[in-house]
């Protein structure tokens, strides 16, 4: 009977305080894949070998091996090195680094998705690498990454999780406090999945609008 | 600290018992996966709405939350209400599960990218529902599902070491304990990345092999 007795809410808030770190970890990770994804994405097509060669290493790299393993090398083995991270750093490098890996790939289809003839126009018009790419191509591009972006940072919200092994007090973290000192799983693990899943509905919702939002003047552009 | 290959000779072996439950449980797990796909990608298609939304949503619950904590819930409540399961079983259901949401949608888009045509020319031949499928649409909707369902194989194969937490003594928990009782991180955990790297450059190379050889749709 006294299962039921306990006083949620402490418990409650306790899962609340994760849930904002699993959104700071979501919104830090995101910038940060943002970012990779569009240096080792455009670094794909570029012009040089080198360029290209890092690029794909690197993507190989990150997405040959696993998150997990990626965060506890990240955690464990790189204050052998002298580089000491918090958990809250390891966590964001991790999982940027991860998802950003994934994001290249979609940049770079996105660019190559775009016609030959307006790179065509480009030249026709006189326009520099820089500029084609800055105001022809990557706008259009962009629509077309959008949806998969949606998608990868929906992962990078579930790959969140993951951060609790390495002793940083996520949602997920603070579920397994809540398990050990209540003995009950039910409620947390609910609790929790239901959260995730509520965040990433949102995610979802906010992609969708703002692709909306972009595609808005382009109807009849576009096949 | 520097890297000692006595060490690793020495741990090696402890290594490789984890990697037979790595293998294993991606086995095991693709295999369970297979079939939950098939099912909600035929229970989506059912007539029934209920059925189809009810599976819908499910499948879609899943796809939003992490399979860690779909283990933990597999691991911790279902002994609550009288399911007791082994941390491998309990592995195996959750990737099986997580998976087949992905894997319910290839089979969705396999099917779906049968030209219509081919549905009315089954009706206009007289074929039954069970001849229509077995002989005319599945032929067409598998070879092409065959690289993507691998590669979500694949991805699977990457997230077992996620099976540590619920204490499966697969590779990643093995490098752990190793970790653990010498103080020594650097090699049990950057072997781990380097099997998973080695395995994964493998399988691109089989993945694009499997692309050439079923990706085409032939129009």
């Amino acid at each position: 009977m006294n299962r039921f007795m306990i006083n949620w809410s402490g418990y409650i808030g306790l899962i609340l305080d994760g849930a904002l770190v699993t959104i700071q970890l979501t919104l830090m990770g995101s910038a940060l894949a943002l970012v990779m994804a569009f240096l080792a994405g455009l670094g794909r097509l570029s012009r040089f070998f080198a360029v290209r060669a890092l690029a794909t290493a690197y993507i190989e790299f990150f997405r040959g091996t696993s998150i997990f393993v990626q965060l506890f090398w990240a955690y464990f083995v790189l204050p052998f090195f002298g580089i000491s991270l918090t958990p809250l750093q390891a966590g964001i490098l991790a999982l940027g680094l991860n998802v950003g890996a994934y994001g290249a790939e979609v940049v770079r289809g996105a660019i190559k998705s775009v016609g030959r003839e307006q790179y065509e126009a480009c030249t026709a018009l006189n326009l520099g690498r820089w500029q084609c790419m800055r105001h022809i191509i990557l706008p259009q591009a962009l629509l077309v990454m959008l949806p998969t972006f949606g998608n990868n940072a929906i992962e990078l919200l579930k790959a969140t999780a993951v951060v609790s092994l390495i002793s940083l007090t996520d949602m997920t973290f603070q579920a397994q406090v809540v398990r050990a000192q209540t003995g009950n799983t039910l409620v947390p693990f609910t609790t929790i999945l239901v959260l995730y899943f509520a965040m990433a509905c949102v995610i979802s919702w906010g992609v969708r609008g703002l692709e909306r939002r972009m595609a808005r003047g382009l109807d009849g552009v576009r096949v | 600290m520097e890297w000692d290959w006595n060490f690793v000779r020495e741990i090696f072996p402890t290594l490789v018992d984890g990697v037979k439950i790595t293998i294993l449980a991606t086995l095991l797990g693709s295999v369970l996966a297979a079939i939950v796909g098939l099912g909600i990608a035929l229970a989506r298609r059912s007539p029934n709405r209920l059925l189809s939304r009810t599976v819908g949503f499910l499948a879609e619950f899943i796809r939003g939350t992490p399979l860690l904590v779909q283990l933990y819930f597999i691991f911790f409540v279902l002994p609550d209400i009288g399911i007791l399961l082994s941390p491998l079983v309990a592995g195996v259901i959750g990737l099986g599960l997580h998976y087949g949401t992905y894997t319910a949608e290839v089979y969705r888009a396999g099917i779906e990218n049968v030209p219509r045509g081919q549905w009315e020319a089954a009706k206009a031949c007289n074929l039954s529902s069970t001849q229509t499928w077995t002989r005319i649409i599945l032929p067409q909707a598998l070879p092409p599902m065959i690289p993507a369902l691998a590669n979500y194989f694949i991805a699977m194969f990457k997230e077992t070491p996620l099976l540590s937490a619920i204490t499966v003594l697969e590779l990643m928990n093995q490098a752990k304990s190793v970790a653990n009782s010498s103080y020594r991180y650097i090699e049990p955990i950057t072997l781990v990345g380097a099997f998973f790297l080695v395995i994964s450059l493998f399988s691109v190379i089989a993945l694009r092999w499997l692309e050439a050889r079923y990706g085409r749709i032939e129009r």
